[in-house]
């Protein structure tokens, strides 16, 4: 039983979070590396394009698309500015329904609770909703250390789990892997975990699918404990909203005794009324469908149906940081959709794991170094992990500006300032690398604020144009290998316009 | 200080700038049904978004209700059927199946042996091809719709059937477990493309009943 305990310990999923085992590349460097893998840019670009005309369609369907957006992001930061009193409403609400309430400051602390929740069932094993806060938090490998085996039951996160993989993506997190990958994982490893993959498998996606559906049914049919997420919490009425496709989350929310529902706090929204907005915006983002095939809701157990007990999680790690930043707590108001991954031109060639995160994209390159802070190379790096080109904005449903918090981030990056981190405001020092673009600005600020000086500038800029080489040297020679210097007119323009009043030259 | 004060006061300290500046409306400016339909219109809209998700769709009034029911589980080969409490027997009373009640004590294991399951629905939303289920009368418990691989579900036209989510929302309790069904089963986790079938059943038949 013990070495039987010690080989799942190995087959421990990896994680993003935790302990890493090792030092995660920064940005541009794993970028190199997926953008050199011929197979997964193809998939990648096979799956972005797909998803991207549907979505389009889907969101064309309703005229009122730019309404239920302003709403949407409208409902969100009333949630963000009021978020203690809609909490304090919420744990009042679920605790009336019969539900437990659970507080977690950070990602140890919410693996803790899980834990010894799961220990007091007796169970040793969990199937799991896919859920983006329990993989932000490492809670499989958690649950691995204290030996609990966690299954994860939607399709792509058993792909993941299978392959001993890591996510790729909010929605899709094996959109990495084509259908032959696909195959090759489930005839290979489905045995070690459970019921093999059916003899002679093929790579059409239905077959997957059905070998999915046998794979997991024994998981189901017997579970005790379910850990879940949650799309939406409604204050007023304490209810859970879980949306899905496959059904497995309807297996996993209503067959166990048992289910624990780990949550970032800024899940919640006020009222039973406002999900009329999210119902609308989410499906259509995501899976560019009306309505996504299965929804559930849930305010507490239900009697004689379903889980007995209900425990919520409400997890902050890092949340109420990001909320103390007037321009990055935008990013909280994020339903995870995952559309700005499925246009954004650097995920769909640099690809999810680049991102080094649960979150990856757009939405991840500010959520990141605001939940985890910018203190690592590939945290600090993740805010330059973009073209600022501004698709990501276009599509969000609920309009978080992601260019604008980019460009805050570089700044918080490159100049360092006083930042809240864990609850407490702490003095971020400039970051390394960043000195020769800080003594680069401090010189033009000195400059512009003289008129005579910029003047003078100018002048010697101009008379000097033929010897301008077309790399910068030193620190410059980064930021100039990937583009041209911009060419310099034969004179300033306050000289031009001085001589020809603008009549021409 | 419990975690739960903890996050409370950083939550209170994260939003101090936002005191005293006037408090945002949230624009409820969007549309309460995407389009003016008669009732008859919106039933057509239910059968077409339902048709297009890859539900089986029939259409039929009370008297047809009996023999269509009968046809469509013959026709599957159905020889056990859950029914859940509260539904007309009426309904029922034409099939050539082994009737399982819907009882608190059954396992997982035994409803995964059950062929077919009936129900009726709370309401159907037409600009979503949605079912919503309550668990009332009729309904039975979430998992009886989950587990047998073969699911129809009645819905009486056109009163059961609003046009939007707007209207859904305003006649649905949060109370009650709610199971929202759009299609049968599917996945677009392999390339991003929509696959029918994998945990839930994978055949949908909706019956449209005018009663």
């Amino acid at each position: 039983m013990t070495g039987a305990r010690e080989g799942e310990r190995a087959r421990a999923p990896r994680t993003f979070l935790g302990m890493p085992r090792t030092r995660p590349a920064a940005f541009p460097q794993a970028a190199v590396a997926a953008t050199e893998d011929a197979t997964l840019r193809g998939n990648l670009t096979h799956a972005t394009h797909t998803i991207r005309g549907k979505r389009a369609a889907a969101v064309a369907e309703l005229p009122d698309w730019d309404r239920l957006r302003a709403a949407g992001a409208a409902i969100k930061d009333d949630t963000l500015r009021h978020l203690d009193r809609y909490l304090e409403q919420l744990e009042a609400a679920v605790t009336a329904a019969g539900g437990h309430v659970h507080w977690a400051v950070d990602a140890a602390e919410a693996n803790a609770i899980v834990t010894r929740l799961v220990r007091e069932t007796g169970a040793d094993e969990v199937v799991k909703v896919k859920s983006m806060a329990t993989q932000e938090i490492g809670l499989n490998e958690a649950l691995a250390e204290a030996g609990i085996r966690a299954y994860e039951t939607d399709l792509a996160e058993l792909i993941v789990q299978l392959g001993d993989d890591l996510p790729s993506h909010i929605l899709v997190p094996a959109i990495h892997k084509n259908r032959g990958e696909i195959r090759d994982i489930f005839r290979d490893r489905m045995a070690d975990w459970g019921r093999p993959a059916p003899a002679g498998l093929g790579d059409r996606p239905a077959e997957l699918a059905e070998a999915a559906r046998l794979h997991l049914r024994e998981k189901f049919l017997g579970a005790k404990v379910a850990v879940s997420g949650a799309n939406f919490m409604v204050a007023e009425s304490g209810t859970m909203v879980v949306l899905e496709s496959e059904g497995n989350g309807r297996m996993c929310l209503t067959l166990p005794e048992t289910l624990i529902s780990v949550v970032g706090i800024e899940k919640v929204v006020p009222t039973w009324r406002d999900l009329e907005v999210f119902l609308q915006l989410l499906p259509r983002s995501s899976t560019a469908e009306r309505m996504n095939p299965y929804t559930s809701t849930w305010s507490g157990p239900a009697e004689d149906d379903g889980p007995r007990d209900f425990h919520l999680v409400l997890l902050d790690n890092g949340r109420t940081d990001t909320l103390s930043d007037q321009v990055g707590r935008q990013a909280l108001r994020c339903i995870r959709c995952s559309a700005c991954l499925n246009v954004c031109p650097v995920y769909e060639r640099a690809g999810g794991h680049a991102y080094g995160s649960a979150y990856p994209g757009p939405i991840g390159a500010i959520l990141t170094p605001q939940l985890r802070g910018t203190a690592s190379a590939l945290d600090a790096s993740l805010p330059y992990a973009s073209t600022l080109c501004g698709a990501c904005y276009e599509v969000c449903p609920v309009a978080i500006d992601i260019p604008e918090v980019l460009v805050h981030l570089r700044t918080r990056v490159a100049e360092g300032g006083t930042y809240t981190v864990r609850g407490t405001k702490a003095v971020i020092k400039p970051a390394k690398g960043h000195a020769a673009e800080r003594a680069a600005m401090r010189a033009a600020r000195w400059t512009m604020d003289r008129p005579r000086a910029y003047g003078a500038a100018l002048r010697a800029t101009t008379g000097t144009r033929r010897l301008h080489p077309r790399r910068l040297p030193g620190p410059g020679k980064a930021w100039s290998a990937t583009r041209d210097l911009p060419p310099v007119p034969q004179e300033p323009f306050r000289a031009w316009w001085r001589r020809t009043r603008g009549a021409g030259s | 200080m419990s975690s739960r004060e903890t996050i409370l006061a950083r939550v209170r300290a994260a939003t101090r700038d936002a005191a005293g500046t006037p408090e945002p409306a949230v624009p409820r400016d969007y549309l309460r049904v995407h389009g003016d339909r008669s009732p008859a219109e919106s039933v057509d809209l239910l059968a077409e978004n339902l048709a297009d998700y890859r539900a089986l769709v029939h259409r039929t009034d009370t008297g047809g209700l009996p023999g269509l029911l009968a046809r469509l589980f013959a026709e599957r080969g159905t020889r056990t059927l859950l029914v859940p409490d509260g539904l007309p027997p009426a309904w029922t009373a034409a099939v050539d199946a082994d009737r399982v009640p819907d009882r608190a004590a059954s396992t997982a294991r035994e409803l995964d042996a059950v062929d077919s399951v009936l129900t009726g629905c709370a309401l159907a939303v037409a600009e979503t091809g949605t079912l919503v289920l309550d668990a009332g009368p009729g309904q039975g418990r979430r998992r009886i719709t989950l587990i047998p691989d073969h699911h129809v579900c009645v819905v009486r036209v056109p009163e059961q059937v609003v046009d939007s989510l707007p209207q859904a929302m305003e006649r649905l309790d949060p109370a009650r477990p709610l199971t929202w069904i759009s299609g049968p089963s599917a996945t677009s986790d392999i390339e991003l493309d929509r696959v029918e079938g994998v945990h839930g059943p994978r055949t949908l038949e909706v019956v449209l009943a005018t009663v």
